[in-house]
């Protein structure tokens, strides 16, 4: 894989100023750290889709020993820098997302009840918490009919950022 | 909503098996479906954070540098407003002498058609219901009550204490508020959340009334009416903006003269004293200092409770000694970079949300010393019995003017002032202007301009020189209203919801009991039936904070293009996205992530690289004006909000007109201040302030008008014939 040097060396420093950037905007006190709960944002920021669990079994590699609640930069890069590299937690197509949405849909009716949904986010998988399930909820919940129109949604969770 | 249907990264592998998630409905399949979900929503709001993150850092960013060349032009403007203005010293009809024993408001009539609200003193609670409720109907107060109300405010204020203690012993708790600016929904909010002032329930206002929001007037008259009526239990602090230069800047100033088209100057004249008379802290049982900006190690309450406040007119507006040594310092550190550690960042949503209403808990400050040694600990009734003749006397008598002698030129500069007059000047400027940081030691604001950056050992020693607890000030949005620094030490609390952009941030109001643990409450003003996704709210705000960011990098066109090419060296139009990045931020020195935020100002080659100069394709005027020179046209871009406020103070009767002469005048003294090139030639009519706004900035390219006026194209067109 390496046989390039030059141009693997070029592509890791590319890859670890994006890390850098990405982590630098949520280093809120300017001295190369960042809360642990704010990790999962940073890596999903650059593209990832880990699970809970993947993400979880990264913060207990990288989360600082002595100062606890918060991660160094010189330990998130490396890690982070090898799941860019090695394409670790690839997006899921976005076809997949809506046949999910179609697989809670079990009547086929094309929309979800708010109280379906939540019941599904909050109970099932990964569970959403009451924050993620209310703001998800304002986004997705049709206000004049009052359901989910769940392709709908889709549209906006999978458009392009600009 | 969004109809877009493509993945937005870079990466399309199909790792989910297919099958399994098509048909049936099995709980594995649920669970399998529930993941998958669940994965990808949070992903969804992380990308929506990060923009959220950025965009918040935009705005700060540019509000600060906005603030540092207002204040870098502050021997500027004092020389100005020395030449041009006739605020100071000889005005004619100055309203608050009272040399017939008649004031001045007193002769204006009130017309039968007037249909607002109609004050008398000494005001009730009717009066302050009936205000209430007439700015809940858009009405406006008659400018005689608007004076005459400032007149009292006057009176009131020449002899209330320069730091004013309060005690929780006789009151449950007391409110705290920060930064109000202009919006009045906000206050109304907090009212009514919290209850109208009152015996029962006292409110300190920590400054910042006014500017950026389109009602400074109407809070202020609420405020002023308020502390006129409790005069125990309304109290207000000075602000950053309670400055009567910043307000030619940020609004304040236009607004009055709006609102008031008679009597506006003299309002503003009233108002200049009034703000210079505000007390500049506010102590709760000697425990709890509260300040509008913040501290320096060279803070001296002592010595703060001793000085003339209201020789303070503004920050912009040094004491004669200072300004040469000011130039100096300024040259000296021009070109070095902006501070990295500058910034707070936006305050952690989910995190703070969860510390609502728990106390920072005042920690280990061993509180043994509360003897009365220092004059700050002494009970309020001392301090405002203590008579301060000259204070009165000077406000009140027809030379207090003296004390900013008007100049002739430039020469006169050098007048020798009392040295405790700058300390003075320094003190409050300090308190009024400064941000805490993290890292320990005391640094000048370079970002603002003015003031210091305090660090955590800054608080220590000062909350323990006096004996105190916590620190309580305002002067910096947060995201979430409020937030809490230096181990809890220090408060930041900030009451203009929606600040930079709708939905930018909450507001915040705290309250201390006796206890005096901090209890939060937060508030966001929402005009729309529907609550904003969080989408919607976050691409709004990064929209115009966008559009900023191009003009910032438009009024820069030449440097940036200047260090492009040095990273081109082989003339292709394109450099790496690094290079790109650290070009930028090496002219514009705003600390962006730039490379996070390039693909939203500039195009991308084919083969990776950036297309440098598509990052002026938004703003840059190109054929519409031809007769036009690009550096002219970015030099106006560039200083056009020190240009209005120049145009602001020599546009004495404030009409919005200027005399071609003044233009002429103004722009060879500012170019000659920027050492920019001024030609002169002469164009025949008077000049339009009105049209020249921002708004007309970045949309007044295309269409010319018929007069002389001063949008963009106008003023282009002025400034480039004169020769």
């Amino acid at each position: 894989m390496a046989e390039d040097k030059d141009g693997a060396e070029a592509a890791v420093s590319e890859v670890h100023k994006k890390i850098s950037a990405a982590f630098n905007l949520f280093d809120d006190e300017s001295n190369t750290t960042v809360d642990v709960r704010e990790v999962g944002t940073i890596i999903r920021s650059l593209g990832c889709f880990p699970t809970e669990a993947e993400l979880h079994e990264i913060l207990t590699e990288i989360e600082d020993e002595e100062l606890t609640g918060l991660v160094r930069l010189e330990k998130f890069l490396p890690v982070m820098t090898k799941v860019l590299m090695e394409r670790k937690f690839r997006p899921v197509p976005e076809e997949l997302l809506l046949q999910a949405f179609e697989v809670l849909d079990q009547e086929k009716k094309g929309y979800l009840e708010p109280e379906e949904l939540k019941r599904f986010m909050t109970q099932e998988g990964e569970p959403f918490s009451n924050d993620e399930m209310e703001e998800m909820l304002s986004a997705a919940v049709d206000p004049d009919k009052n359901v989910i129109f769940y392709k709908d949604f889709v549209g906006m969770m999978t458009v392009r950022d600009p | 909503m969004g109809c877009g249907t493509s993945v937005s990264t870079e990466d399309q592998g199909k790792k989910l098996d297919r099958d399994e998630s098509t048909k049936g409905s099995c709980p594995a399949l649920t669970m399998k479906a529930a993941i998958l979900i669940q994965r990808w929503y949070r992903r969804y709001i992380a990308r929506l954070e990060m923009r959220r993150r950025y965009t918040w850092n935009i705005f700060q960013s540019i509000e600060y540098a906005g603030e540092q060349e207002q204040l870098q032009l502050s021997s500027f403007f004092s020389f100005m407003l020395d030449n041009f203005t006739p605020l100071n010293g000889s005005s004619p009809c100055d309203p608050m002498t009272e040399d017939g024993g008649v004031a001045r408001y007193e002769l204006i009539d009130v017309e039968q058609s007037y249909c607002g609200p109609h004050l008398s003193f000494p005001l009730s609670v009717n009066h302050t219901n009936a205000l209430l409720s007439a700015y809940k109907d858009q009405q406006t107060l008659h400018a005689r009550y608007v004076l005459q109300l400032l007149h009292e405010t006057m009176k009131f204020l020449e002899q209330m204490p320069n730091i004013i203690h309060l005690s929780t012993s006789y009151y449950k708790e007391i409110t705290i508020c920060g930064d109000l600016h202009g919006s009045l929904d906000d206050l109304l909010l907090i009212f009514y959340k919290n209850g109208l002032p009152s015996a029962n329930n006292p409110y300190v206002f920590n400054g910042d009334f006014v500017d950026r929001g389109k009602k400074s007037v109407e809070i202020i008259i609420i405020l002023f009416a308020f502390m006129l009526l409790y005069p125990d239990h309304m109290h207000l602090n000075r602000g950053n903006h309670e400055d009567h230069i910043m307000n030619l800047r940020y609004g304040f100033t236009k607004e009055v003269m709006q609102k008031y088209k008679t009597h506006g100057r003299d309002i503003l004249q009233l108002l200049q004293d009034v703000f210079s008379l505000l007390p500049v802290a506010t102590v709760i049982d000697s425990k709890v200092l509260i300040v509008h900006g913040g501290i320096s190690d060279m803070t001296d309450l002592n010595f703060l409770d001793s000085i003339e406040r209201h020789k303070v007119k503004s920050a912009l507006r040094l004491p004669r000694r200072t300004i040469d040594s000011v130039m100096v310092t300024r040259c000296s550190s021009q070109g070095k970079g902006a501070v990295r550690s500058r910034r707070r960042g936006p305050a952690r949503r989910s995190r703070l949300r969860n510390h609502s209403g728990r106390s920072s808990s005042s920690s280990s400050s061993s509180s043994s010393s509360s003897s009365s040694s220092s004059s700050l600990c002494s009970p309020r009734v001392s301090s405002r019995s203590r008579p301060r003749p000259s204070l009165a006397s000077s406000v009140l008598s027809p030379t207090h003017s003296s004390y900013v002698p008007c100049l002739d030129s430039m020469a006169s500069i050098a007048i020798e002032t009392q040295p405790t007059e700058e300390e003075e000047w320094k003190q409050v400027v300090d308190l009024l202007w400064s941000d805490p940081k993290i890292q320990d030691g005391c640094t000048p604001n370079t970002f603002r301009g003015g003031g210091c950056y305090f660090g955590p050992d800054v608080t220590r020693a000062l909350l323990q020189r006096h004996g105190l607890r916590l620190l309580i000030r305002s002067h910096q949005c947060k995201q979430e209203g409020y937030e809490l620094c230096h181990d809890g030490q220090v408060i930041t609390i900030f009451s203009a919801s929606n600040y930079y952009e709708v939905g930018s941030n909450r507001g915040a109001y705290v309250k201390l009991g006796p206890d005096l643990a901090p209890r939060f409450f937060q508030y966001q003003v929402s005009r729309c039936t529907r609550k904003l996704t969080l989408h919607q709210r976050v691409s709004a705000a990064e929209d115009s904070a966008l559009k900023a960011l191009q003009e910032k990098l438009f009024a820069h066109r030449s440097e940036l293009v200047a260090t492009f090419q040095q990273y081109d060296k082989h003339s292709t139009g394109a450099i790496s996205p690094s290079d790109w990045a650290q070009a930028v931020e090496s002219v514009l020195r705003l600390d962006l992530p730039w490379r996070t935020l390039r693909p939203r100002l500039a195009r991308l080659s084919q083969d990776g690289d950036v297309e440098y100069l598509s990052c002026f394709d938004n703003i840059y005027p190109s054929k519409t004006a031809p007769q036009v020179t690009p550096n002219l046209a970015e030099t106006l871009y560039r200083y056009r909000t020190d240009l209005e406020t120049i145009f602001n103070i020599i546009d004495k009767d404030h009409s919005g007109l200027i005399s071609i002469e003044e233009f002429r005048h103004t722009w060879k003294l500012f170019s000659t201040h920027l050492r920019v090139a001024a030609e002169d030639r002469r164009p025949s009519s008077r000049t339009d302030l009105s049209s020249w706004r921002p708004s007309g900035w970045c949309i007044g390219w295309e269409r010319p008008r018929r007069r002389t006026e001063f949008n963009i194209k106008g003023l282009i067109k002025t400034a480039s014939t004169l020769s």
